[in-house]
């Protein structure tokens, strides 16, 4: 199942750098958030912050509170328990070159380790067809490369890949920016299905993406939250000036 | 903006020499055709020279190669008294030595670069990697002192203890006189390690952070990204710097030649003396006396060029299998 994402007064630094300021949010369990805005404007920086990916740049720092589930990520939880809680999604796919397919949606299993052969076959298939890949690849899983796969084919598997150790959310940083129409058409259905089982935050700078498969979205702007509502509120009638000048294409 | 050429039939364009195959002078008078034939130059004369070598090698052994045929690779005895001459030890103690050198290098060299590579702090590896690279220039007639002076007397002091425990083994037997395979693999050690760690540490530091972050964005632990992710990414890179270890290995002619004995025998033991195909070469080519000595050592280099392009070639069949990724579970 899901988990809600409660984010009190977030703040993320490059250097002297002030990226995030001040940013409250209430992710809601089960649900696809969308963060648009900008280039620039620090949404990769947010979701980083979640995992916690952020603070591994050396120069990089944090401060405020993110709590999954009511727990605090930062002060209650160590760095890689919280990314097994939290999967991640880059926006190049990235699978590992040298490991077959099967492998490469393995690798979270290996790390914690302790299942039979057996056993992670079956969670790889699962995670396969879940990540609606498993239909291409069955005959080829064990001997193909992960890197053998098309684009669109390599991020349903880093999807399968996050998926297979069974995380509470899933993030998506631009998931679908480097693939053809059909795969990112392909992504978004996913999404879909997923909510199911995990809760979803997708950044996106697509707004019909965003339209599409979130209940939620939520617009930065130069490193602030200015407005998060229902996705049919911020397209349609959003609080903030900004945000309007934002979705009309006024500009970003 | 480009002319637009509106054409009558019947009519001829304006500007056929546009259409025209361009002669070899116009292209290369464009540039990209004169580099293509520099390059080219180059890449030839390479295997003209690599041609050339091994022509002569090949002819000034002749009279060797008539008299001994394939026994000169398999037989033992090098006696130029008495004109018998067989390069067995010689391949013997290049091949041992150097694989020997390789198996205490590889672990020292590859640790070294995972550590330069991924742990230290930025500065603090450079420093090091720039020592660790000046190593690579210091002359082999300098390892080799080292090795008379450093190396054979502090084995020789601890070498009683060690075969009280291993000397069992037959590799760790006999009496240690100091010179020996195993002096001579541990120089050709120190020697290579400076290759090992500086070309791996750069193939490490160039696999890409999204490899990075995608293992640890699965809960990976900094040395788990390191050792199933960045290594495994790196590894053709690595195994290309044990190569250029190896090769410099089978080469060395001086270090080794100071610490190995110079005895022309096979012993199991790499407590032993020996020799190597390179040290004998430098050592008995000026005092060989008539015709078929001198053709036996120059077909001693022959045995070497082949000895070293054989065991690339394995290497890089070896590299393929690894590259083409058809990953067997
Ligand atoms: N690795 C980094 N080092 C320094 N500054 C960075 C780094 N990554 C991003 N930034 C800066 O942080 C700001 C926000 O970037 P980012 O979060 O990637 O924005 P977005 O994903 O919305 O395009 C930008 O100004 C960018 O220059
Ligand atoms: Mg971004």
């Amino acid at each position: 199942m899901g988990a809600a994402i409660e984010v009190n007064n977030l703040n993320a630094w490059y250097g002297s750098n002030h990226i995030l300021h001040n940013i409250g949010i209430s992710i809601p369990a089960n649900q696809a958030t969308a963060l648009i805005g900008p280039s620039g404007c620090g949404k990769s920086t947010f979701v980083r912050c979640l995992n916690r990916m952020h603070e591994t740049n050396p120069i990089a720092r944090v401060s405020g509170s993110v709590r999954l589930g009511g727990i605090d990520l930062y002060s209650d939880m160590e760095p890689v328990a919280v990314r097994r809680r939290i999967g991640m999604v880059f926006q190049r796919p990235n699978p590992f070159p040298t490991m077959s397919i099967f492998e490469n949606v393995a690798s979270g299993l290996r790390l914690s380790g302790g299942l039979r052969r057996r056993q992670m076959e079956e969670i790889c298939e699962r995670s396969l067809r879940r990540a609606a890949l498993w239909d291409e690849v069955k005959d080829i899983w064990k001997k193909r490369s992960g890197a053998s796969l098309s684009g669109g084919q390599q991020q349903r598997l880093c999807i399968a890949r996050a998926l297979a150790i069974d995380p509470e959310v899933l993030l998506m940083d631009e998931p679908a920016s480097a693939l053809d129409p059909i795969s990112t058409s392909k992504i978004e259905d996913l999404i879909f299905e997923l909510k199911a089982d995990y809760t979803i935050v997708i950044v996106t700078h697509n707004m019909q993406q965003a339209a599409r498969v979130a209940e939620m979205t939520g617009f930065f702007l130069n490193g602030y939250l200015v407005e998060f509502d229902a996705t049919t509120k911020i397209f349609t009638n959003p609080a903030d000036k900004r945000t309007e000048d934002y979705i009309t294409g006024r500009f970003g | 903006m480009g002319n637009v050429v509106i054409s009558t039939p019947g009519m001829p364009l304006p500007s056929e020499k546009l259409f025209r195959k361009q002669t070899l002078v116009e292209r290369l008078r464009k540039g990209d055709e004169a580099v293509h034939l520099l390059t080219m130059a180059g890449g030839w004369s390479i295997i003209l020279i690599t041609g050339l070598l091994v022509h002569h090698l090949w002819v000034y052994s002749r009279i060797a190669r008539h008299q001994f045929g394939w026994h000169f690779l398999v037989t033992s005895t090098w006696d130029p008294v008495n004109g018998l001459f067989g390069a067995w030890p010689f391949v013997y103690g290049t091949v041992v030595t150097s694989l020997l050198a390789l198996i205490i290098a590889i672990p020292i060299g590859l640790g070294a670069a995972i550590f330069l590579a991924e742990l230290a702090p930025r500065s603090v590896s450079n420093a090091l990697t720039f020592l660790i690279e000046l190593l690579a220039a210091v002359p082999s007639v300098v390892y080799g002192l080292i090795g008379i002076f450093l190396l054979i007397p502090a084995l020789t002091a601890i070498m009683p203890t060690f075969q009280k425990f291993f000397g069992w083994i037959p590799i760790f037997s006999g009496t240690f006189y100091g010179v020996s395979y195993f002096s001579a693999s541990v120089i050709l050690a120190i020697m290579v390690v400076p290759f090992i760690v500086s070309i791996s540490r750069e193939v490490l530091l160039a696999v890409p952070i999204a490899q990075r972050e995608a293992m640890m964005a699965l809960g990976a632990t900094k040395w788990e990204v390191t050792w199933r992710t960045v290594v495994p990414y790196a590894r053709q890179g690595i195994m290309g710097s044990v190569f250029l270890a190896l090769a410099r290995a089978l080469g060395e002619t001086m270090a080794v030649t100071m610490v190995i004995g110079n005895v022309a025998q096979v012993s199991t033991s790499l407590m032993a003396p020996g020799y190597t195909i390179a040290a004998v070469i430098a050592n008995e080519f000026t005092e060989a006396t008539g015709d078929l000595y001198l053709h036996a050592l120059i077909e001693l280099g022959l045995v070497l060029f082949a000895v070293t392009m054989i065991i690339n070639a394995l290497a890089r069949l070896l590299m393929l299998s690894v590259r083409t990724g058809e990953v067997v579970s």
